[in-house]
């Protein structure tokens, strides 16, 4: 359907004003095979929602390209619908008019309306279809844009760190959601993540991104059946391997942002049980 | 018609007050007919206001140039109280009515003008970058989204327009013919001090009904709906 292929994209960022420039990432290739579920992960700043955005249209790389199916992207586009890490969603719309809104390009009102409706059925707000944003909680809230960008039915689903700033049980069952929703679709994936477990859980794939220089530093299959069990010696093996690789990268980028403060702060990030590495990275 | 002025005293009094508003509605007329002038007035001012404001700012909002050349003196304009052009606003429309309209308009354009600029501007990019990975571009951007996303913003925005058109209306009519403030003006020249004060209650009341009734009702429905808890 559609692979996405990253090649040689370059990053900067110009500031006019200081004269500045910072390169994010350079020489970045990153082959996405279709119907694939790849996360990135990496310490915050390294890159991952510009890499993202870039794919998504929304920002331009500064040189290399970004195809999808061997087409060039420079704009954003339908086929690949975004989830964004604050639910985006549109206030003055009621729940069902936000999805409706995002199928509107595509099909006649009433038919978006039809599968606006089996969208948010999908992920369990049918008793919510006409409240506001702000009468939903923050899970409520990411619910009704997964459900949008899936209802897009875009063959390719970018998501920014989706659960991010959620609690634990909420976030377990949207990755139930999701994996449901990603099973019966096999949409291509590229999800953004500072949670080691959660990639493990979802991804094919899990692409380590480092800083300075910033880009690609490492690479991991999951080759484990679904539904995963985080219980599972080869889970907890992978995750112990894909932290070990990490630590150096953050201590780096720790390092650089705390200074004194570093040291006191190792323990307690390096040796917590939950590998979960939320505000630290 | 005269008659209806002339009052005994020239201290108001409490009774009196009500007793005049009591005559001017149900019995001479002459308030429901200063009212209605009155109001009239507003509202179409008003309206003008909001249309040419909010044309205003999304010129002003989109348009570079215009910012940095229409926008200097839209600034200009916004400090000058707008009862300062009512003696050219009487040379040019020759009609006092339509004098006083054009200074309502004038009170309430750039207060509006500047609100619907700043909530153009101030659109978080989030919701662009949402609509444009939908399919949205362009025109469609600005009617779909920035319009609707701004519009806490335009109504602060209309509620200064209110507050200086109806302040602008009342100095208009104090200089100018017919409405609440002319009959105010023809009351003290006939030392009718019950009528004045009864003039001064109607405009107090219609005041505090448009601002608190209406105004802070859709305001706050809005700033919650929007996400601006209150
Ligand atoms: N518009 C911009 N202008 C200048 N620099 C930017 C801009 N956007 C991002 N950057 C820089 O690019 C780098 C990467 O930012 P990016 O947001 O992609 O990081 P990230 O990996 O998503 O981090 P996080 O995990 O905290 O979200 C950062 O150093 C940031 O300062
Ligand atoms: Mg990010």
């Amino acid at each position: 359907m559609a692979g996405i292929q990253i090649e040689n994209v370059r990053k900067t960022f110009e500031n006019k004003k200081e004269k500045k420039s910072h390169t994010v990432f350079e020489n970045l290739n990153l082959h996405i095979s279709s119907g694939e579920f790849v996360s990135l992960l990496g310490p915050s700043g390294c890159g991952k929602s510009t890499l993202l955005n870039i794919v998504a249209g929304l920002e331009q790389a500064t040189e290399g390209t970004v195809k999808v199916d061997g087409k060039k992207i420079d704009s954003p586009g339908t086929d690949r619908g975004v989830v964004f890490q604050e639910a985006a969603l549109m206030p003055w719309m009621t729940v069902l008019d936000n999805v409706i809104f995002a199928l509107k390009k595509k099909m006649r009102k009433e038919e978006a309306k039809k599968r606006a409706v089996e969208f948010l059925k999908l992920v369990h707000l049918s008793k919510f279809i006409d409240s506001y944003p702000h009468e939903l909680s923050g899970g409520m809230k990411q619910r009704v844009a997964i459900a949008r960008a899936f209802a897009m039915d875009p063959a390719i689903l970018l998501m920014d760190e989706p659960f991010g700033a959620l609690d634990e049980q909420t976030r377990s069952n949207l990755h139930k959601e999701v994996q449901y929703i990603w099973a019966t679709s096999r949409k291509t994936v590229l999800f953004v993540t500072h949670n080691i477990r959660e990639s493990i859980l979802l991804s094919d794939r899990i692409i380590l991104m480092g800083t300075r220089p910033g880009g690609i530093i490492g690479e991991f299959k999951v080759d484990l059946p679904r539904p995963r069990k985080q219980a599972s010696a080869e889970f907890i093996a992978l995750e112990e391997k894909i932290m070990g690789q990490l630590a150096g990268e953050i201590e780096k980028v720790m390092r650089e942002e705390m200074g004194d403060d570093y040291n006191s702060q190792k323990a307690s990030l390096l040796y917590s049980s939950n590998r979960d590495m939320g505000g630290h990275i | 018609m005269a008659f209806e002025f002339r009052s005994t005293t020239l201290f108001p009094s409490p009774i009196g007050a009500v007793v005049q508003l009591y005559k001017g509605f149900f019995d001479t007329g002459i308030l429901t007919s200063a009212l209605f002038t009155s109001l009239f007035r507003i509202a179409l001012g008003f309206i003008l206001a909001l249309i040419i404001g909010t044309i205003l700012g999304i010129i002003l909002a989109r348009s570079k140039f215009a910012d940095e050349t229409l926008g200097s003196l839209v600034i200009a304009l916004q400090s000058v109280p707008s009862i300062v052009w009512l003696p050219i606003a009487l040379l040019i429309f020759q009609g006092g009515g339509t004098a006083i309209i054009f200074i309502i308009v004038l009170g309430g354009t750039w207060s509006m003008t500047m609100n619907m600029r700043m909530g153009l501007k101030n659109v978080s990019p989030l919701y662009l970058q949402a609509a444009k990975t939908m399919g949205y571009k362009g025109s469609e951007l600005v009617w779909k989204v920035m319009i609707p996303a701004s519009i806490p913003s335009a109504l602060t925005g209309a509620r200064l327009a209110w507050a200086f058109g109806w302040r602008a209306l009342m100095a208009g009519e104090l200089l100018g013919t017919g409405g609440l403030g002319r009959t105010l003006m023809d009351a003290k020249d006939f030392y009718n001090m019950d009528l004045v004060v009864a003039i001064i209650i109607i405009i107090a009341t219609t005041g505090l009904i448009i601002e608190y009734l209406v105004f802070n009702k859709i305001e706050n429905r809005v700033l919650a709906r929007w996400g601006y808890a209150k």
